[in-house]
Order: C-alpha cells, then structure tokens, then sequence
C-alpha cells in the first residue's frame, strides 16, 4: 500500500450528510471490469446522462482542480461495501476526506487504500468547515498525519486525533495481510483445535454428494 | 459478568491480537460473489499470494446475472466478463462455484442459509454489506470490502476491532399483515441511518420468539442500514429445527455434536450491553419509505412529512427528499400511483415471503400500466415456488416471473426503472438512482408490495384481504 504522509491542495466542500457509497460512485452507470475511476467518482452529479460535464457540481469547479481533500458531512460512505468509492476518490486527487462521522465500512476501505479518514471535535469541525467554504479553493490547505495538523488559509493551524494503529499503518503504507501473516501459526492452530473440537466450522461439504 | 452471544462468538473465533490492537477473527464460511470477486482476485495474485482455504470459499453468481428465462452469460452483455471472470478464477483456485445452471444458485444471503453453510455461532462473510442477513440464524457476519476480501482469501481472517453491543428487545405480538420488513423499517426510523454504527446488534424479544427464520433473516438483512455493520439473533428450537436437514450443515453423530455446543449460544443473564433499546410493536401497521434513506419511513395510513414543521437543521434534508420522491409536503402515500412493482433482493425473496405476496395476487389482475416482476431469491426457490404453483398465479396476474438473482435490488444485471417512475420495491434501500436514473424507489413488505401492483397505488395490504373481498 502507498503510505500516506501528507496531503496537500485545495479542500472541497460537500457537507451533505448521509452521502451514501451508491452517490459516490454509482458503479451501474460504469459496468465494466476496469471503469474509469476518475469518471466514476460522483458521475450523475459530475456529467448529464450525455457525457456533458456539469459546471455546478462542485468537483468540476476551476478553483478545486488542485484538490486533495473532501470535507463532508455525517455519515460519509455509508450504504454498499464497494471499494470504487475510495478508488474513485484517488483517482480524483483527494487522498484525505475530513468528515463530520465515517461509515464504518467505508473508512475501514480507506485505511485499506492509504487515504486518511479524518473526524475533528465538533465545534472544530464546525469552524472548519466554515473556513473551507469562506476559502472557497482560493489556497491549498496542507494535512500532515506526522504532526496531527491541518494547515492553510483563512485561520490558525488545528491538530486533529487518529488512533496510534490507524495513524502507523498509513504513515508506513503497511501490507495489511503481512501483518495478520506474522500469526500465520496462530492461525494455523486455531484450525488444527477446532477441527477437532468444532469439526462442523472446518469442513465444508454438500451432504448430497457433487452436483448431479 | 455474563457473556452476550456476540462474545461468545467472537471469543471462540479469536485467533489472536496483532500488535495494532485488532483481533484476528477467522472466518468459518466466505462466500464471493460476481461484482467484487474479480478485483479481488488479481489483487490476490498481483501480491503472489493464493487462497488459503478453498474449501471453506465459495462463489456466488448474483449481482450481474439477467433474470430472463433461457439466460446464459450474455444475456446480461454488461455481465458477461464479470461472470467470466469468476468462473475463471474459481476454476484456478478450486473454488467451488454456484453458477449460472446449478441447482444450488442465487443469491449469496439467500443460497448460505438455504444450503447450511451458514451455521448458529459461525462467522461469515462476503464482499456485500448485507452480509448481516445471516445474522438471522446466530451467525456473525461480516460485509467487506475489496481490499478486507483479498486479505480473508490469503488468510482467512479478518482484522478486526471488538465493537460495542446494542440490545434492541421487541416488545408485543404484531398483527396480521404486519411483517419482519415493517419491523425493521421501524426499527430504522427510531434508530436512523447511523444510530447503530460502532455497535453490533442484538435482537431480541417476544416479537423475535414468534418470527418465523425467514423474518430474522429479513430483519436482520437491514441492520446494516443502521451503521451496524452487522447483528444477530440467538439460535433457539426453531432455528436447529429450520437448519437440520440442510445439505451442507453437519449430519449424524456431528450434528449432534454441534447441537451440544450450539444450546450455549445465548446471551447470559448477567451481561451487560453498552445500550438497549425497547420498541412496542402492538401497535405497528405496515411501513413504507417516503424518502432516500431506509430511515425515512411512514406508517401506511400515515402522511409523509412536513418540512415546515421539522426542526431547521432537517428542513433541506427533507424538502431535497421529497423533491426527488415527486411528493407534497405532508402528502398522503397511500393511493399514489406507481409505475413498478418489485417483489425479491436479498431482503425478501424467500419462499414465505413469495407465498405471502401470492395469496394477495391470486385471482387478480396487475393493474394497468404497471410493470411488476418477482424474482425468486434463489434457483431453490424458484423451483418450491413452482412446485407450488405460485409462479402460475404470479404469471396469470401479469407478473414477470425471473430466474434468480439480484436484479432490481441495485438494477446491477440491466433491470432498472425509466427515469421518474415510482417503485414499490421489497428491497433494502431506497438511495437516490439506485433502482435507475430518477426511480423514486419505496422500501415495503412483500404484501404490501402485491397489494400495490394489483391497486397501481400504493396501498394497504389489510384493506384488499379476505374480509375486504
Ligand atoms: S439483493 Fe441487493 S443487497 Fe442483496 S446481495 Fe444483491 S445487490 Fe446486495
């Protein structure tokens, strides 16, 4: 996985709440095995059923080009698993997303993917949020996970919490599966006892032989 | 202190702790299906690793399969190299796949139950969010993403924090008419779209006691609706009786070794939950959604809400949602008419959930005009269903009869609604677009669905029985 250290551009507004993974990237309007994330991301917003880029969706506004962080309401990402809703965010430039509450599954695919997840204290969030808009993209806000602090125009430098595991596994882009294969033998004798005390959990078998 | 049921499972499924804190916990079953195995799959092999377990991994062809009589691969063209794929690399990896043609296929939270794989203290999972279904059976189940379902395909375990635990005990008997789906609509309303996140759920109850497995199927179906990424309910007699029997759980001298350990699969006296709810359902009609989330949800005889009288804060959430629903401030649902009817998903597709709908259809006419599909939840299904003759009474009545799959639920497989039609759906949410471009999407119980196709308005399942003949 790619670390994440820091992020740096402009900061979008979508303060919306309940903003749900089918908005994010409505995937039945890209079938494909390989879509174009960076079309995929929020496209019935983004463009007319004909391809025509919308001027007033936020994302296609000039002054968010240089954009690397979304700053949302409660609940962002909550509906379906897909993981095209952080995909599509990276492909887009935004590798931080400071929202009001995550979805859980949603920011779980985030940790995944090396975009920092970010929920500040509520009045903190409020006044940021105010800020953001007030700046309007007009200058790059900065996100250090190192030092725990967002900077940039419009006000003083805020520090934000992130749990101590989350915060090292993006600073050092850890492979997550190589860190559960460290109990590679914990898990091995977890199958060996409860195949023996459980059989049931570690055998699988269709009772009536194989498909006729 | 006592143990809830979730402990005991979690506790029983802990491999260990890795050093960021998160317990490992194995997976007893994981089952893949078409729209995110494919992914997952080349990330597995992109990183030169395999699966660990093929024969506890399982492939499911749901999300992208047509539900047209006859179907192959192509029939859904968008589907085709999705389900390609899966075949492929199930094939490579010697997983045994429930496809397009075999007795056993549907869909994922249908088929586990159904078959026995899924079992009372099991763990599940599967790159779905509503995985949670199976929660109905004393399962804990996890919906993961693409990234969580590469790591359980090389390890099959998941890191994972211990979340808190919510009891929502439902008190009462419903009345007829009154379903598993209209519960948890109104569980979803009390609770909203984000009440549950951080805990797992526990249901519980005398409503519970006298629901049928299908219904806590149902009910749980929608706790991820909640922010919960999953729940359950305690195995009782019912349950064993519902699963013994079942081609993949245990048989013989095993079943009745799992039996022995599965009568602890309840919550102590003494355990303490970080939060109960208690919600009455005495007095619950059935439910239906206004709204573009689950949680906005109305009893059948009641208006949908008013902006002007919610609090400031709610005001634009509400009048956006109405604007897209196409309805008035305070306006009346029932008697609106609609333009699809959608009986199936993962949600509802179940045989008592088709036999319930049938009573209401049988002898009558799908009004005109309206577009109405059932879709049995799994090939199995499908088959007792005809074998009941209610695919003739569905048919005779103007209903599209389908092969199995997800369809409608997400419009994945090409069946979708035309711009700014209304439809009264059995499914699990009601998002903007979900069901296609400007649908206007109601989340109801089976009944009510078949009511409502039969009226082309939304309707009251209790005025159109027996007695109303
Ligand atoms: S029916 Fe809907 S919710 Fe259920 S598995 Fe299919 S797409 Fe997911």
């Amino acid at each position: 996985m790619t670390p994440f250290i820091s992020a740096h551009g402009a900061a979008v507004p979508l303060l919306e709440d309940d903003i749900n993974t089918d908005q994010v990237a409505p995937v039945q309007e890209a079938r494909s095995l390989k879509p174009d994330y960076r079309l995929l991301l929020f496209k019935r917003q983004a463009r007319s059923a004909y391809g025509v880029e919308n001027p007033d969706w936020v994302l296609n506004k000039p002054q968010f080009k240089d954009r690397a962080i979304l700053v949302a309401g409660r609940n962002f990402g909550c509906g379906s698993s897909r993981e095209a809703a952080v995909w599509s965010m990276q492909a887009n430039g935004i590798t931080c997303i400071i929202a009001r509450s995550f979805a859980e599954i949603y920011r779980e695919n985030c940790l995944q993917n090396g975009v920092l997840p970010v929920v500040l204290a509520p009045d903190q969030q409020r006044a940021f949020e105010q800020r953001v808009i007030a700046v309007n993209g007009a200058g790059p806000f900065t996100v250090d996970l190192r030092t725990q602090t967002i900077s940039g125009p419009g006000g003083p430098d805020l520090s934000f919490d992130i749990p101590a595991s989350d915060r090292t596994r993006l600073l050092e882009g850890l492979d997550d599966i190589g860190l559960t294969l460290k109990h590679d033998a914990d898990i091995a004798a977890w199958e060996k006892r409860i195949a023996a005390s459980q059989p049931w959990l570690q055998t699988a078998a269709d009772s009536r032989g194989p498909t006729i | 202190m006592g143990k809830t049921l979730f402990d005991k499972i979690w506790d029983n499924h802990r491999v260990g702790q890795r050093a960021d804190g998160r317990d490992l916990i194995y997976m007893d079953r994981h089952i893949v299906h078409d729209l995110h195995g494919p992914h997952a799959y080349e990330q597995l092999e992109k990183g030169g690793r395999g699966v660990r377990r093929p024969d506890l991994t399982f492939s499911a062809l749901d999300h992208t399969v047509s539900t047209q009589p006859g179907r192959d691969d192509t029939t859904n063209p968008e589907g085709t190299a999705f389900l390609r794929a899966m075949r492929e690399v199930s094939r490579k990896h010697g997983v045994k796949i429930f496809d397009l043609g075999d007795r056993d296929q549907g869909i994922s939270h249908v088929i586990a139950p159904e078959l026995g794989m899924v079992l009372p203290g099991a763990t599940h999972a599967v790159p779905d969010s509503h995985a949670c279904t199976v929660g109905g059976l004393g399962a804990l189940a996890y919906g993961v993403g693409t990234t969580e379902l590469t790591h359980i395909l090389a390890t099959q375990v998941l890191p994972l924090h211990r979340p808190k635990g919510m009891r929502v005990t439902l008190d009462g008997a419903l009345k007829p008419h009154v379903t598993a789906k209209d519960v948890a609509l109104r569980v979803l309303a009390e609770i909203g779209v984000e009440g549950g996140s951080g805990y797992v759920i526990e249901y519980a109850g005398p409503v519970i006691d006298a629901m049928p497995i299908e219904g806590r199927l149902t009910l749980c179906n929608l706790i991820i609706e909640m922010g919960s990424r999953t729940g359950l309910v305690a195995p009782d007699e019912k349950t064993f009786a519902w699963i013994k029997g079942r081609p993949w759980a245990p048989q013989g001298a095993s079943w009745d070794q799992a039996m022995a350990q599965w009568r602890d699969l309840f919550t102590d006296a003494d355990a303490v939950f970080d939060k109960e709810i208690r919600i009455d359902c005495t007095d619950l009609e059935p439910q239906i959604t206004w709204g573009t989330d689950p949680s906005q949800v109305v009893g059948i005889s009641d208006r949908v809400p008013d902006p002007g009288d919610a609090a400031a804060a709610q005001r634009s959430a509400l009048t956006k949602a109405l604007d897209y629903m196409g309805l008035a401030p305070g306006a009346q649902l029932a008697g609106t008419p609609v333009n699809r009817v959608f009986i199936g998903s993962c949600t509802n597709s179940r045989m008592p959930d088709l036999e319930a709908a049938a009573k209401i259809v049988k002898g009558r006419r799908v009004a005109d005009g309206v577009v109405a599909m059932v879709v049995a939840g799994s090939s199995i299904v499908k088959r007792q269903a005809e074998a009941a003759g209610l695919d003739k009474v569905f048919r005779d009545a103007g209903f599209f009869w389908g092969e199995s799959g997800c369809s409608m639920c997400a419009g994945s497989n090409g069946d979708k609604g035309q711009p700014g039609e209304r439809c009264v759906s059995t499914t699990n949410r009601n998002f903007e677009h979900r069901q296609g471009r400007f649908v206007r999407t109601h989340l109801v119980s089976p009944e009510t669905a078949a009511a409502t196709a039969i009226a082309g308005r939304i309707a009251d399942v209790r005025s159109m029985t027996e007695a109303g003949r």
